[in-house]
Parts: C-alpha cells; sequence; structure tokens
C-alpha cells in the first residue's frame, strides 16, 4: 500500500509541475489528453512490472539530477563524413545558427513548435496517436508526459526516396538541463527515410517519436546516445508499419547513468519487416542501461527482428525485456530475437525477460538469451596466433557485438560505428 | 469443439479418420467414480475447521497451532493475479477442507482390511497396493519379470492416505516412508526440523492456505548414506465432490543419500471445477540426489471447459548441501487450469538442479508452469528443458527464472523452452526472467514455438499413418528429451498420455 501511495504522490507532484505549451486546438487536445492519461496510469513504480529492473525515480522527479556535459575533445562527432541534414537543438531549444536549412527533395521538414501552433496540419493524426496506441497492454506513462509537456521536435514528412539522412543534433550544454522532445515522422508509400540521432542532448532527456510508414516505405533509424557520464534519458519509439513497409531502429549506447530505451512495433500490413537492435557499452557501477521492446504482429507474414548486445564491466547493469505478440490470425510471422552479454569483468549484472505471446500456429518464433565472460579458448587461440591480450580482448568484443551492427543497412554509417566501438574500447582497457 | 467441422478444413483427411477421433476425442480414462461412503467436515473454511482437520489426524497441540497460524496468514492474503491464466472466482467457502471414505475412520493395519471398494479403485487404476503386484504396464516390459522393479506405493484418497506399501522392507533399509499424519505423530523432531523450511507458510496465497488445511500426504526420510531400495510413489486420488485436496509432502534426503519419487494423479469426470492445492518440499543434503517424477493426469474438464480440476501447487526443493542433486520430471496432461513451478534453491557449492517438463493443453485447459532456479553456491549447474504442446483453445504458458547470485561463481544454467502449437485458437506464451549478477557465470537461454512441420507430417502420412497417429509420433519426438528423463514405470505411461490429451486436437 505504501508504495501505491508513494507511486501517487510521484505522480501528482510532477504533473502539478508539468506545463501544457500552448498550441492550436487540436495540439492542445492531445497534449491535455496525454496528461489524462498519465493521471490515470501514474508515473512508472517499482512494483510495476516492465520497471522491476531499473529504478524510475530520477526520471519521475520534477528536478532533473544534475549531469555534466562530457567533453569529447579532438574527437570527430557522429556521422562527420556523411552528407546529411543536421537539426541542431541544444538542451533542447532549437539553435539555427549550427543548422541547416529545413528542406530537402522529397522533404517537408518542420518544428514541433511551429507546426503546433497551426489550425490544420497532417501530423494531428499522428500526434500522440500512435503513442496513445502503445500504451497497451503495458503502460508507458512516461511517453506520454512526454506528448503533454514537450515543446519542441521535429515534424517529417518523406514523400519519395530521400537520399540525404537528416541527423537530429542533440546537444548538451548546462548541467541542469531537462528535455522534452517530441518527433512526428510520416514516411507516404514507397518513399524511404534516413534519420540519424546524435548526443546526450541534456542532463536529462525524454524524447519520443511517432512514426508511420505508409504501404512499402523503409525507414532506418540509427542513434548515438551521448557520451556524458551522467546523463539521464528515457526514450520512447512508436512506430505503425503498414503492408510492405520496413522499420529499422539501430541505437548504440555508450556510457549514460540511466538509460532506458523503449521501442514499440506495431506491424499492421502482410510482409512487413521490423527490425530493432541495439549495441551498449558500460562501464561501472553507475551505468545502467534498460531496452524494453514490444512488437505486435497483426497481419501475416511479417518478420521481426530483435538483435541486443551488451558489453559490462566493473559493477554495469544491463536490462533487456522485449516481447513479440502474434496476434491470432498474423499467420506466417517469423519473430527472432536475440539478448546476449558480454560480461567483462568485475560483478556486472544482466537481467534479461525475452517473452513471447503467441496466438497463431503457423509461425516461427525464437529468442536467444546468453550471459558470460570472454571465451577463453577463442583468446587463447588468437594468442597462440600472437595477437597480444588487449588486442584479443578487442577483437572478440568486436565479433561479439557484430551481429547487431549487421543490422545497418548502410555501410558507411555501420563503418562510423564500428570506428566509435574501437575508440571506446582502446579508452577503457584495463 | 466441433472435430469434424475442424477437420474438414484440411486437405487430405479421410472420413474413417473422421469417425475415428470423434469416438476418441474427450475420453478421460480415469473419469469414473467410486460410490464409497464419506466423512465431511462442514462445508467451509474458518478456524473450527482448521481445528477438526487437525483432531482428525489426532495431531499434537504444536501443530494446531501451526495450521491456525498459517490460516491468520491466509486471511490476510490475497489471490495472485499475475499469472496469464484466466480463473474464475473462487467461493472459497463453498467447499469441503476434509473428506474421507467412513470406512477409513481407522487406518486399516493390513491390506486385509482395507474396504474392497477403494482396493477395486486403486486396482483399476493400476495402482497396486497389494505387494506382490507391481505398477501396470510395466509387467513384461521388463527383461525379466520374476524380478520385477518393487515400487512402493502411499495411496492418498480425497483426504486420508489409504495405504502405504512396503513400509516394512523400507524400515529396515532405515527409510521412513509414511502418510503425513503418521510423521507428525511419530516423527515430531523431523517434521518440525523441515516443515515449512523450504515453503514457509506465507510463501504465496495457496501454500497458506495448504499449510492451514492440509489432510495428508506423503513424508519420506532417507537416513545418511542410504540408497532408497525401491522407487516411493504417492498416488493422489480425488473421488468426493465439491472437496478440495490439500496434500503436503516432505521428503528429507539426508547426506549421501538417495532417492526416486514418483507422484501420479487422477479426478472423476464432473462439471463442476474443484481444487487441488498440495505443496511439496524437498530437503537435499550434502551429496545427496533427490529425483521427483510427476505424471499429472487430474480430470481436464470437458471440451467445452466445464469442470476439471484447478491445480495450484507449490514444490520446491533446497540443496542445501555441496554436490547436492535435484532432478524435477513433469508431464502435465490433466487439470484445467495449472499453475505450478517446480523450483531450485542451489544453496551448497556444486549443487545441481535440473527441470524437465512437458505440458500438454488441450480443449479450454490452460497451464501456466515453469521453474525458479535460484543459484546461491558456488560451481552451481542448472539445466531446464521445457516442452510445450497447445492445441483446442488451450493455453499454454512458460514461466520460469534463472537467478545466479553475485556469490555463486562460475555457475551455469541452460534453459530450452519450446511451444508446438496444434491449431489456429489456442495460444503458446514464454515469460522467462533472467538475472546473472557476476560474470564468471554463464547462463543460456533458446526458446522456440512452431507449429508440426507440414513435411514431418506428410512423411508419416505417405508412410500410411494416419493423421492422428503422425501427429502422435511427431509430438512424442518433440518431447522426448523430457519423457526419456521419467523412470520407466512412468514412461510408458507418459507416452499413452501425450497421445490421449492430443485427441481431437487434430485437423
Amino acid at each position: 500500500m505504501a508504495l501505491a501511495n508513494l507511486k501517487q504522490e510521484a505522480t501528482g507532484t510532477r504533473l502539478a509541475a508539468a506545463v501544457v505549451p500552448p498550441g492550436g486546438v487540436w495540439a492542445t487536445q492531445a497534449r491535455r489528453a496525454a496528461l489524462a492519461r498519465v493521471a490515470e496510469m501514474g508515473l512508472p513504480g517499482r512494483r510495476d512490472e516492465y520497471w522491476r529492473f531499473t529504478n524510475p525515480e530520477t526520471l519521475n522527479a520534477v528536478q532533473a539530477p544534475e549531469a555534466a556535459a562530457f567533453d569529447a575533445g579532438d574527437e570527430a562527432p557522429a556521422f562527420a563524413d556523411v552528407a546529411r541534414l543536421r537539426v541542431v537543438f541544444v538542451d533542447g531549444v532549437f539553435d539555427a545558427a549550427q543548422s541547416d536549412d529545413l528542406s530537402g527533395e522529397g522533404l517537408e521538414i518542420a518544428r514541433l513548435a511551429d507546426v503546433a501552433q497551426s489550425d490544420i496540419h497532417w501530423a494531428r493524426d499522428l500526434f500522440g496517436v500512435l503513442e496513445a496506441g502503445g500504451q497497451h497492454p503495458v503502460p508507458r506513462p512516461l511517453a506520454a508526459l512526454n506528448t503533454a509537456t514537450a515543446t519542441d521536435g521535429v515534424v517529417i514528412r518523406a514523400t519519395s526516396v530521400v537520399e540525404r539522412p537528416v541527423e537530429l543534433v542533440l546537444q548538451h550544454r548546462d548541467a541542469d538541463s531537462d528535455v522534452a522532445l517530441h518527433h512526428v515522422i510520416r514516411v507516404e508509400d514507397g518513399a524511404s527515410l534516413t534519420l540519424l540521432e546524435s548526443g546526450a542532448g541534456a542532463a536529462r532527456l525524454n524524447t519520443v517519436a511517432e512514426v508511420d510508414l505508409g504501404h512499402g516505405a523503409q525507414f532506418h533509424h540509427i542513434r548515438v546516445q551521448g557520451r556524458d557520464h551522467d546523463r539521464r534519458a528515457v526514450t520512447g519509439l512508436f512506430a505503425r508499419i503498414a503492408e510492405g513497409a520496413v522499420f529499422k531502429s539501430f541505437t548504440l549506447t555508450f556510457n549514460g547513468r540511466l538509460t532506458r530505451n523503449e521501442v514499440v512495433m506495431d506491424i499492421t500490413g502482410d510482409d512487413a519487416n521490423a527490425h530493432v537492435a541495439g549495441v551498449a557499452l558500460g562501464d561501472g557501477r553507475a551505468f545502467h542501461h534498460d531496452d524494453t521492446v514490444f512488437v505486435t504482429h497483426g497481419a501475416l507474414a511479417g518478420e521481426s527482428r530483435q538483435v541486443f548486445k551488451k558489453v559490462l564491466r566493473n559493477g554495469a547493469t544491463g536490462v533487456f525485456q522485449g516481447k513479440i505478440l502474434v496476434r491470432p490470425g498474423a499467420q506466417k510471422t517469423d519473430g527472432y530475437q536475440i539478448s546476449q552479454s558480454l560480461l567483462l569483468d568485475g560483478d556486472s549484472t544482466f537481467i534479461a525477460k525475452p517473452e513471447l505471446e503467441i496466438w497463431a500456429d503457423d509461425v516461427k518464433c525464437s529468442h536467444g538469451s546468453t550471459s558470460g565472460a570472454i571465451d577463453e579458448q577463442a583468446l587463447y587461440y588468437l594468442r597462440s596466433r600472437g595477437v597480444p591480450l588487449v588486442e584479443a580482448q578487442d577483437l572478440l568484443v568486436l565479433a561479439f557485438v557484430a551481429e547487431a551492427l549487421e543490422e545497418i543497412a548502410d555501410e558507411r554509417l555501420a563503418d562510423d560505428l564500428r570506428g566509435r566501438l574501437e575508440g571506446w574500447l582502446n579508452r577503457h582497457r584495463g | 469443439m466441433n472435430v469434424s467441422e475442424k477437420i474438414e478444413v484440411r486437405d487430405g483427411v479421410d472420413e474413417a479418420t473422421v469417425a475415428a477421433v470423434k469416438e476418441l476425442s474427450g475420453t478421460y480414462k480415469y473419469g469414473w467414480e467410486t460410490e464409497i461412503e464419506m466423512e465431511f467436515a462442514p462445508k467451509g473454511l474458518n478456524h473450527d475447521i482448521v481445528r477438526h482437520i487437525s483432531g482428525k489426524n489426532r495431531e499434537p497441540e504444536w501443530m494446531t497451532e501451526w495450521r491456525l497460524a498459517a490460516y491468520d496468514r491466509w486471511l490476510q492474503m490475497k489471490m495472485p493475479e499475475w499469472s496469464m491464466l484466466n480463473i474464475p472466482e473462487i467461493d472459497f467457502q463453498d467447499q469441503y477442507y476434509y473428506a474421507r471414505p467412513k470406512s477409513m475412520t481407522t487406518r486399516p493395519k493390513s491390506i486385509d482390511e482395507v474396504d474392497p471398494q477403494l482396493l477395486a479403485t486403486y486396482e483399476k487404476l493400476g495402482i497396486p497396493l497389494k505387494e506382490q503386484m507391481v505398477l501396470a504396464g510395466v509387467e513384461g516390459a521388463d527383461d525379466s519379470p520374476a524380478e520385477a522393479r518393487k515400487v512402493a506405493v502411499d495411496a492418498v484418497f480425497d483426504s486420508v492416505s489409504v495405504k502405504t506399501t512396503f513400509q516394512a522392507e523400507l524400515k529396515k533399509a532405515g527409510v521412513i516412508f509414511c502418510p503425513m499424519s503418521e510423521a507428525i505423530r511419530e516423527h515430531p523432531e523431523l517434521v518440525k526440523k523441515y516443515l515449512g523450511s523450504v515453503v514457509p507458510v506465507g510463501d504465496n496465497y495457496f501454500s497458506a492456505l495448504n499449510s492451514a488445511v492440509f489432510s495428508d500426504g506423503s513424508f519420506v526420510y532417507v537416513p545418511p548414506g542410504v540408497r532408497c531400495p525401491m522407487e516411493l510413489s504417492t498416488y493422489f486420488r480425488i473421488n468426493a465432490e465439491n472437496t478440495g485436496q490439500f496434500e503436503r509432502t516432505l521428503i528429507v534426503a539426508d547426506k549421501g543419500a538417495y532417492v526416486s519419487y514418483l507422484e501420479g494423479c487422477t479426478a472423476p469426470q464432473r462439471d463442476i471445477a474443484q481444487l487441488h492445492a498440495a505443496v511439496v518440499e524437498i530437503v537435499v543434503e550434502e551429496d545427496a540426489e533427490v529425483k521427483y517424477s510427476t505424471v499429472q493426469n487430474w480430470y481436464p474438464g470437458d471440451e467445452e471447459g466445464r469442470g476439471g480440476i484447478y491445480n495450484f501447487v507449490t514444490k520446491r526443493a533446497l540443496c542445501a548441501g555441496d554436490r547436492a542433486h535435484m532432478m524435477w520430471t513433469q508431464v502435465e496432461t490433466g487439470s484445467a487450469i495449472t499453475w505450478k513451478y517446480p523450483s531450485c534453491i542451489l544453496k551448497g557449492d556444486d549443487s545441481q538442479g535440473e527441470f524437465y517438463s512437458v505440458a500438454i493443453t488441450n480443449h479450454h485447459q490452460q497451464a501456466d508452469t515453469g521453474t525458479k532456479m535460484q543459484h546461491l553456491g558456488k560451481r552451481t549447474r542448472s539445466r531446464i528443458v521445457s516442452k510445450g504442446i497447445s492445441a483446442g483453445k488451450s493455453q499454454n504458458i512458460y514461466r520460469g527464472q534463472v537467478s545466479i547470485h553475485p556469490r555463486a561463481r562460475e555457475s551455469h544454467n541452460y534453459t530450452q523452452c519450446d511451444s508446438l502449437l496444434i491449431g489456429e485458437n489456442c495460444g503458446a506464451h514464454t515469460v522467462p526472467y533472467i538475472e546473472v549478477k557476476n560474470n564468471s557465470s554463464k547462463a543460456e537461454h533458446e526458446a522456440t514455438a512452431s507449429k508440426i512441420a507440414d513435411d514431418q507430417l506428410f512423411y508419416c502420412r505417405s508412410r500410411g499413418m494416419t493423421e492422428e497417429e503422425s501427429v502422435a509420433l511427431v509430438v512424442n519426438g518433440f518431447c522426448k528429451e523430457v519423457l526419456q528423463a521419467l523412470p520407466m514405470e512412468f514412461a510408458v505411461e507418459a507416452q499413452q498420455l501425450v497421445a490421449i490429451s492430443l485427441e481431437g486436437s487434430v485437423g
């Protein structure tokens, strides 16, 4: 009972401090409805089934805990070698000077802050809609809180094959910044879009992206979460995937005190693909990373893949909660799920809860999960071939995460991330 | 479910198969009832009923107090809701908590004194109460029938133990095998030491309920260094209407001891569901080994989901000493609802836990079952092999937890759970929790869900097998790993059960 009261209290305090930004009629309605959802669900608590392994306290608190921005020194920013359209937010505030011109071929791109003021906009059919749809059967109150309070973000519509990726550069400057960003993305029938995301964004960052894919549309999302050691982040990615569409999301996480990445994918059309992958590297007791994924197969012959690899050392914690739901009639579904962790040294913790819920008989679903130290035999083999110990270890770590990196379709982007991974390993030896 | 209607959906099934399936579907071999005069405790549950049960068992005061405390605890608890089961509300006041045949007012001293009707019941079930008999289904299967393996049986009928065989022979080896009620009177020091030590009273809602009202069950104590000379078994039969069965089993294998224990159960076919809430506690000391095998064949309810047993069971083993070894094997084919997670607490260093399970659900059955492996000691090992088969409109859930604590260095878990779906109206779900808290340990988990491969069925059918036979063969192959872990006495029965449980599901 005491816990239930605590939860109610936390929700009450946070909601009292929540401010619904000014906007047009539809935006205001959606935001108020989202606020009501939070009030009804309550903020997450440790007794909630999907928060058992991650403490939501600092994400719930009215005041965000402080986190210093990380100085990357002369390290090149992510995706630096790729021609892309940059949209820069500094502590959640749009920075026009650093950003590129918000236009591109086959692309309609605007800020949520502007779009929300308009009386009529296509985004009204999606804003808060996919998030609300993703609240069942598992509530995601922090995403609803985001819909209610986020003042800015991007609103993108791709109408044809967009060659140049769009990058959201989320810079973190102030130690006490607390930011909510909300993105709405529509990829029309047959169109395609690549969205890149980099940076810590704020001391505490709450982002939600609602992605709607039309028939045969393609969406590639590649994200590098910032290196800032003390930052906290909760992200929600809600996707609706129509017939023949392809949705792919990959996230690379270094450092960070607390990261909770939720991905909710809803396959509504036949022959669609939904892939989500992630690599997390954590060093030290303060590191806590949580991937929570929910895939719903609601149509024929859908294919879903979840590939998550975690490299943990010195007491770091990694959590994976993944669920595949196959609705009645979703025959010929192919669902695959793998979550693995490599526990390098010290007593790191890995917790996995890979769930299957299957209501159709002609399906193929599998999940695997492993956890353990580096393979001594493989290490011995490499050393016997003259590879020094440290290099041999790095090689094996890279081999371990390779399956997840292979989920990135674009080789240039995959190479960029591979390089960053090697850099991290170099810095975290011993 | 309309069998013929379903079968028409598939090609290549002839009328003869349809007829054969119709004839066989819904057959539950043990659905008959023994007409016997019973005496009941008054309906409902309160302090007086708890005292009544304790009195009937002629228990010492400390036991009555223990029960009353458990009842008070239960009153404060709530029915668990976290399972994926759809459990109709149970009126705990609308049933009997104690029922015993009138002829059992005093426990018979020899087989000649046992009510012939009870003897006939067990004979019909294939359970030998006469010591010269062996378990049905094994005779002739053994290479040397003259030396057929002995199995000691404790036969529990509703709330009381009818007969325990081979007690004298076991006593010579130092093994205590007796009804729980007798153990409380005869071996209070052992019962006091171990009862509730593995499954505490307040562990969960049903363990609290069981602690308050359990009427009988089996007690086993194998002294240090003794290898139990024969298999032990308990056979549970629910017979009376509106009566819950609450048995309590306690098995203690002292240092270096070994025992293999079998459990079987059946119940009559009735339209109203009945409750069965058992607690099984096992203590495995240093270097000891316990094998516990269950073939659960409670009445599953009819095709429409009417009646059947609600099977809410807490089973847990404590590998207390170093190198202790516990092995659970279960074949779950019966019960309308099953809620059961036989678990191992691997406390001793180098201790080992194994769990092999086949759960088959058909028609409207629901099974939420699995295991927990708690690795506390160093170099502990566990292995989980679970096979779930759902057919008809049933739900089959594997729920399991593997937890490797920071101190449990160099431990290893391997988990495999596979689901097979037969028909498009059933569900198969997997809810595993894996928690690894040190880097020298290894946990491996894999799970699959699929339907019977068309090419396998086609192959069998092209060899002249019927669709029913083909499915049974493929399913038996799917469960082979688990069925092989069963003692021979049960393996035969289990293989037949796998085929029976799926009858009427093909189509």
